[in-house]
């Protein structure tokens, strides 16, 4: 919430506010609106039920909610005012008067916005210290160094990203709660980021993503899912003991029994290599029952010392879900697992000779969720986070456009057989489409300047694979950089991305007035 | 005709159990559904809150979550060291910024507002059509050049200049809003004012501004969330004796595995006040958000 959205909101604001009002962004007690059967289409109507106490106590949304239509272009910000143009100017005070009410604006604005537009473009053309004149160097190094060429690309993959993917969760979200009685509830938590600051936002992140699954709450739940999934629990380091006793040998990574062995053999594969703290809470072992072809695979280490090598002693332990093959001719004739206290079983062998082998992944790496803030992944994760700000925000809006459609259409479309995904498809998003033009753009804007969350995500040690042109700007300029001409340089990058959308704003601005 | 109609009444009727059907089931999955994202938009603060919660050993042997099988990790340990460590005098540094800025923002561009809005004067719509291109212009434009400025008037690094740059890049936002608001005012309670020989000043403080207190209230709120959470502004103007809070949180993210029981209630501390705010009065909220935008 700490970037100001700006924008073009101005007027597709109104269109909202027009359904605004009564809408269920507000958590008046009414907000439980019947559902599709609502068959009142006169969006003002409810407004001015809403407003009925005191006609001008209706806020910002109003002057422009008198026109309910939700594809309405314009007339909205300027309702009323053309009414008695003679009676004005005969009443209209000198515009001297003028001077007074705008003065203190107009000097701020002028010496701390205008002027240092003006100064920029000229300091951009200087060199570090402000001393030497460069020409366009500065910008030229914008397109060529290479790492501000991947800064550039992040913000590519910022604008192409994060946009679309808040506009559309936004419409999702808000065309899901139409249909729930606890709408207002679930907006208010959807919308509660945005009164964070993108400080805390980042700290809160930074917490959600930490790689130790014991820490992090995102890889808490992917390793979990992953364990249901996947059995293997991974003992990394365990091995048999090098010497020529043991009944086991390492062939390829793979462990192997020495000597091939028959159906009603019991198998003893005794390990070493792990500390008996990582199996403290394991199963003693156990001998494995006779029968079929069976065994035992266990941690031959005693705590303290002691207990006979190769031989299972009453404490040490069993390991569990270790994969077991059988293996004849170089061929796997039957897999099994190791139970809670080490043994296998296999049944329905046919006799004859086998190798027992607990196969290498048994002693790979358990998995250990992934690395959200390693170099590849920390801008995704960072949109993650900026999602998670920003799809309120989206949804409130696109929610309020939504109440403002002519429910009679959609009646219409659907008691002709339309499904309701052709509703959806040919009806609803037609009619939001302004809105979700004003989302859409609002976020582009936000995300050309996007600073705070990268600086505070992005460990230090990523930074330069995370770094956005606002990060950089600041960087270059106050954060060690010490290069007020490059800083300069980028802030006029920065303020031509966004003249596009100036000149938009104030196209439609002088539409709307018309 | 009659024919015609009857069919697409016994469409109607047929749709209406099946789609009675599958709207149960349907509404059953958007149920669980929504439940699951709310559960999804809630946990990372709640972390935050829990970790905030712990002490040092618990946060780096455990996750949060098994404070709730634990419940005896509890301890205000946490915000007590905060607070013994000095994190009071960026608090206030927040509040002393947050607050003239809020409220010279509101003063100054309504009185502008009410001039884009009720006087007529030459160049008006040039004008105005620049406030409206200001809308969109970032503040690392002004970094550098206000830093230079400040330098020269020797109020870099004070809470004075942090304050008056956030002013001048809220106005053009707050002028934007409150004169869309006040057009909508009825000219006949103005004229009537000036036709009983009002002056403009009085006219403005008597009648147009009590008139616009929700959009007043909104752009206050805006005003007040955004220079309360901003980090850039403070990072650049504000000297460590200035500082609001976010500047001071900053400083210790470098080392963020061992000063989480420090970031961590800080980081709440912080977003106590704009929650409250939020839930208090989200009404102007999503007024000043669908009536214009949000900063």
């Amino acid at each position: 919430m700490t970037e100001r959205l700006d924008g073009p909101q101005a007027p597709g604001g109104d269109e909202l506010a027009a359904g605004a009002s009564p809408g269920p962004a507000e958590t008046e007690p009414d907000v439980a609106r019947p559902p599709a059967t609502d068959t009142n289409t006169d969006t003002s109507t409810d407004t001015d039920a809403d407003t009925a106490t005191d006609p001008t106590d209706t806020d910002t949304g109003t002057a422009i909610a008198t026109d309910p239509r939700p594809g309405a272009t314009g007339t909205a910000t300027a309702p009323r005012p053309a009414t008695g143009h003679t009676a004005a100017t005969r009443l209209s005070p000198s515009p001297k008067i003028a001077v007074f009410f705008l003065l203190p604006a107009l000097l701020l604005l002028a010496a701390w916005v205008i002027y240092p537009i003006i100064y920029s473009i000229f300091r951009s053309l200087f060199d570090a210290a402000g001393d030497r004149f460069v020409g366009l160097k500065n910008y030229a190094a914008i397109i060529s160094d290479p790492s501000m060429l991947a800064t550039l690309w992040h913000n590519a993959i910022w604008v192409a990203m994060a946009p679309l993917i808040v506009t559309v969760l936004g419409l999702i979200f808000a065309v899901m709660t139409e249909r729930i009685r606890w709408a207002t509830a679930f907006k208010l938590i959807l919308f509660m980021p945005m009164a964070v600051s993108l400080l805390a936002a980042g700290v809160i992140f930074r917490l959600v993503y930490e790689q130790d699954p014991d820490k992090g709450v995102a890889n808490a739940v992917i390793t979990t899912v992953h364990d249901t999934f996947s059995s293997s629990q991974g003992y990394p380091g365990a091995r048999p003991r090098e010497n020529d006793q043991a009944p086991v040998v390492l062939k390829n990574g793979d462990v192997v029994t020495r000597q091939p062995v028959q159906p009603g053999q019991q198998v003893l594969i005794p390990l070493v290599g792990l500390k008996p703290d990582a199996v403290e809470k394991a199963t003693p072992a156990k001998a494995a029952g006779a029968g079929g072809l069976s065994g035992t695979v266990w941690l031959d280490v005693v705590r303290g010392g002691g207990g006979t090598v190769n031989q299972i002693d009453g404490t040490e332990k069993g390991l569990a879900g270790i994969t077991v093959e059988a293996v004849a001719g170089g061929q796997v004739k039957a897999t099994t697992e190791t139970a809670a206290d080490g043994t296998f079983y296999f049944s329905g062998l046919s006799a004859g000779s086998y190798d027992v082998r607990l196969p290498q992944s048994n002693f790979e790496a358990a998995f250990n969720g992934i690395t959200w803030l390693g170099p590849t992944l920390i801008t995704l994760a960072i949109i993650g986070a900026y999602i998670w700000v920003w799809a309120g925000f989206a949804m409130v809006l696109i929610a309020a456009g939504l109440s403002a459609i002519p429910r009679d259409a959609l009646e219409a479309a659907r008691i002709d057989g339309a499904t309701e995904w052709q509703v959806f498809r040919r009806i609803t998003v037609p009619l939001l489409s302004p809105v979700l033009l004003v989302v859409f753009v609002t976020m582009v804007i936000n995300v050309l300047k996007v600073f705070d969350l990268v600086f505070i995500i992005a460990p230090g040690s990523v930074q330069p694979q995370a770094n956005v042109i606002a990060l950089e700007m600041w960087r270059v300029s106050f954060g060690g950089g010490g290069n007020q001409g490059m800083g300069s340089a980028l802030a006029i990058f920065l303020l031509v991305l966004v003249l596009p959308f100036m000149i938009f704003n104030i196209r439609r601005f002088r539409r709307d007035e018309r | 005709m009659t024919t015609l109609t009857e069919a697409r009444h016994a469409r109607a009727i047929e749709r209406g159990l099946l789609g009675r059907l599958v709207d149960r089931v349907g509404g059953g999955l958007v149920q669980v559904a929504l439940v699951l994202i709310a559960v999804f938009w809630l946990v990372p603060t709640l972390g935050l809150l829990v970790v905030s919660l712990r002490g040092e050993k618990e946060n780096n042997s455990s996750g949060w979550w098994t404070l709730f099988t634990k419940p005896a990790q509890v301890t205000l340990e946490n915000y007590g060291n905060l607070l013994a460590s000095g994190f009071t005098s960026s608090f206030w540094n927040t509040v002393l910024i947050t607050v003239p800025a809020t409220l010279l923002v509101i003063g100054i561009s309504a009185m502008a507002a009410y001039a884009f809005a009720w006087i007529e004067f030459p160049g008006r719509d040039a004008v105005f059509l620049v406030v409206i291109a200001l809308l969109v212009v970032p503040i690392q434009i002004a970094l550098i050049p206000i830093a230079k400025m400040y330098g020269a008037l020797d109020i870099f690094g004070s809470i004075a200049g942090v304050v008056l740059f956030h002013v001048a890049f809220g106005l053009p936002f707050a002028i934007f809003l409150l004169r869309n608001f006040f057009v909508g005012i009825p000219r006949e309670l103005l004229e009537a004012a000036r036709m009983d020989g009002a002056p403009e000043w009085r006219i403005f403080a008597t009648v147009v501004f009590p008139l616009a207190k929700p959009a007043i209230a909104s752009l206050g709120i805006f005003q007040f969330l955004w220079v309360w959470n901003d980090l850039l502004v403070a990072l650049v103007f504000a000297d460590t004796a200035n500082q609001p809070m976010t500047k001071a949180l900053q400083s210790q993210m470098r080392q963020f595995g061992t000063n989480i029981d420090i970031l961590a209630p800080g980081a709440f501390l912080s977003l106590i006040i704009p929650l409250a705010l939020f839930f208090a009065f989200q009404r102007y909220f999503v007024q000043g958000l669908l009536a214009g935008s949000v900063k």
